[in-house]
């Protein structure tokens, strides 16, 4: 069966002091309600991606309280959290697919919520998506896993410090036309090699920020879609893959297999060449991670994807332009939310309502990992 | 916590891992199932070499930590006790403390590499 995304919501992110943990799941769900034009109790289930409630804010099931606030356990709709680090909101999208392409519900919605400012250490509990055991315990964190791979990439294949920094400055330029993003302000590569070190050699502009936020799109069988929506956004496919979660156990340090796999798989199903992608979100948690996604997604071969952030190909009006909405960078990294939050910019890329970002748009691709890559899954979504 | 990290006291000073009698292919950490063989491998644990190449390294926290491959094959990810850490610089294992659980003051121990002179 078809699926649609007919109604899309999403926050500001940020660090969201004044709002909590409940009010903004409600803001970003009463707006993708609104946006298609339903009242809630058409809903057949609610999947919730969130990384770590338990740690962030000292709260387990999260689902169920989502269910509760927005006023739907009244009608005792099913809701269930999907967990996969930074990669929950893409697999609680893929979840959501899944019970309407089967046929088992005819709308459901899919969302992401993460309240990471109430935390002391947000990089910490981030970076409980690595091996405790054997990546943690040694001292590494998730930036300096990050700063290996980048290491060895610029070792390799030459890639620059300057390189890594003008994913960055993109980013951040991109973000200035989105209302919801953390950063709206232009930063220069100056600014990002003179930023202090985090994990040698990414600094502290080569990092996403933690943020707080929430995300939520509503899907339908395409009967339903049409009657509802003027502008449906067809899933073409939704893949997942998984690595070793360990760095050390992959054979190449500068592939994300999970990505290669997921990518591949989701291009087959859509009947589609990376070529034919004309505008991407992808999960630049580090600057490193989107010049591995280019080349993981097929944007450019191994060890080439520095040449396309160098060349200008991948900004608004470029070949093939990434990260439309100022990417996890500049709009913001809200975790579990995030790989909602990538779906909604490329909703509203595909329906033309992306104001001054708008990329001219048939087919749109999302990818959102988790961690180092264990988890990556990816959306090719058309008008 | 202490438990977790307790069983593991011998994999880590020793860098003890997981060699598949089937298929030759080493595993570090140790396994229980080889990820080619499946049900059909036949793993054991082996005494991994006590040198290796560094493969790549950051400096975070003021510490060097580098991804090490060990003369067999296998990787390790590992804190190298040097100066300064260089791709393809030669390093050797060394028992070092890791660090200590709190006031009760259990310390872990794992191996750390150093510099091969
Ligand atoms: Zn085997």
């Amino acid at each position: 069966m078809r699926v649609a995304v007919i109604g899309v919501g999403c926050t500001e992110f940020g660090e969201l002091w004044e709002k909590s943990f409940r009010s903004i799941f409600l803001e970003a769900g009463i707006e993708a309600l609104m946006d298609c034009g339903i009242e809630g109790k058409e809903i057949g289930a609610i999947y919730v991606g969130n990384m770590s409630g338990g740690k962030f804010i000292d709260q387990e099931h999260i689902a169920a309280l989502i269910a509760d606030h927005a006023g739907l356990a009244e009608f005792g709709i099913p809701a269930v959290r999907v967990e996969n680090a930074d990669a929950s909101g893409g697999s609680a999208f893929r979840q959501a697919f899944m019970a309407v392409a089967s046929g088992m519900h005819d709308i459901v919605i899919a969302a992401g919520v993460e309240k990471v400012t109430d935390s002391v250490d947000p990089m910490g509990v981030l970076s409980t998506s690595v091996d405790q055991e054997w990546e943690r315990f040694v001292g590494a964190n998730l930036p300096a896993l990050y700063a290996i791979i980048a290491r060895r990439h610029m070792h390799e294949f030459g890639t620059t410090e300057e390189d890594l920094a003008r994913v960055a400055v993109k980013n951040h330029k991109n973000a200035v036309h989105n209302p919801k993003a953390q950063f709206r302000r232009e930063i220069r590569v100056e600014d990002v090699l003179s930023s202090e070190v985090v994990a040698d050699p990414l600094r502290v502009l080569d990092c996403a920020p933690l943020s707080d936020g929430a995300s939520a799109v509503i899907l339908a069988n395409e009967e339903i879609a049409r009657k509802l929506c003027d502008t449906p956004v067809f899933v073409e496919a939704c893949t997942q893959a998984s690595d070793y979660l360990a760095l050390q156990c992959r054979k190449d340090l500068l592939t994300m297999k999970a990505v290669v796999k997921a990518s591949k798989e989701a291009y087959r199903i859509a009947k589609l060449e990376p070529k034919q992608i004309d505008v991407a979100e992808v999960h630049d948690s580090f600057t490193i991670a989107e010049i591995l996604a280019y080349e993981d997604l097929g944007f450019a071969k191994k060890g080439e994807g520095a040449k396309l952030i160098r060349e200008g190909e991948t900004e608004i009006g470029g070949k093939i332009p990434v990260n439309p909405s100022g990417g996890l960078k500049a709009c913001g990294h809200a975790v579990g939310a995030t790989g909602i939050r990538q779906i909604v910019e490329l909703v509203l890329q595909l329906r033309g309502e992306a104001g001054k970002r708008q990329v001219d748009a048939e087919k749109a691709l999302a990818l959102n990992v988790g961690g180092t890559g264990a988890t990556a899954v990816v959306t090719i979504l058309s008008r | 916590m202490v438990p977790r990290f307790w069983r593991k006291i011998k994999y880590r000073y020793d860098v003890v891992g997981s060699y598949c009698e089937k298929c030759g292919s080493y595993y570090y950490p140790k396994r229980e199932l080889c990820p080619r063989c499946r049900r059909k491998g036949r793993l054991r644990d082996e005494k991994f070499p006590d040198e290796g190449t560094i493969l790549s390294y950051t400096v975070v926290n003021g510490r060097i930590i580098a991804m090490i491959e060990l003369n067999n094959g296998a990787r390790t990810l590992a804190e190298v006790c040097a100066e300064k850490a260089e791709i393809g610089m030669r390093v050797r294992k060394a028992f070092r403390r890791y660090g200590e659980d709190g006031d009760a003051g259990i310390i872990y121990y794992g191996t750390k590499f150093v510099p091969i002179c």
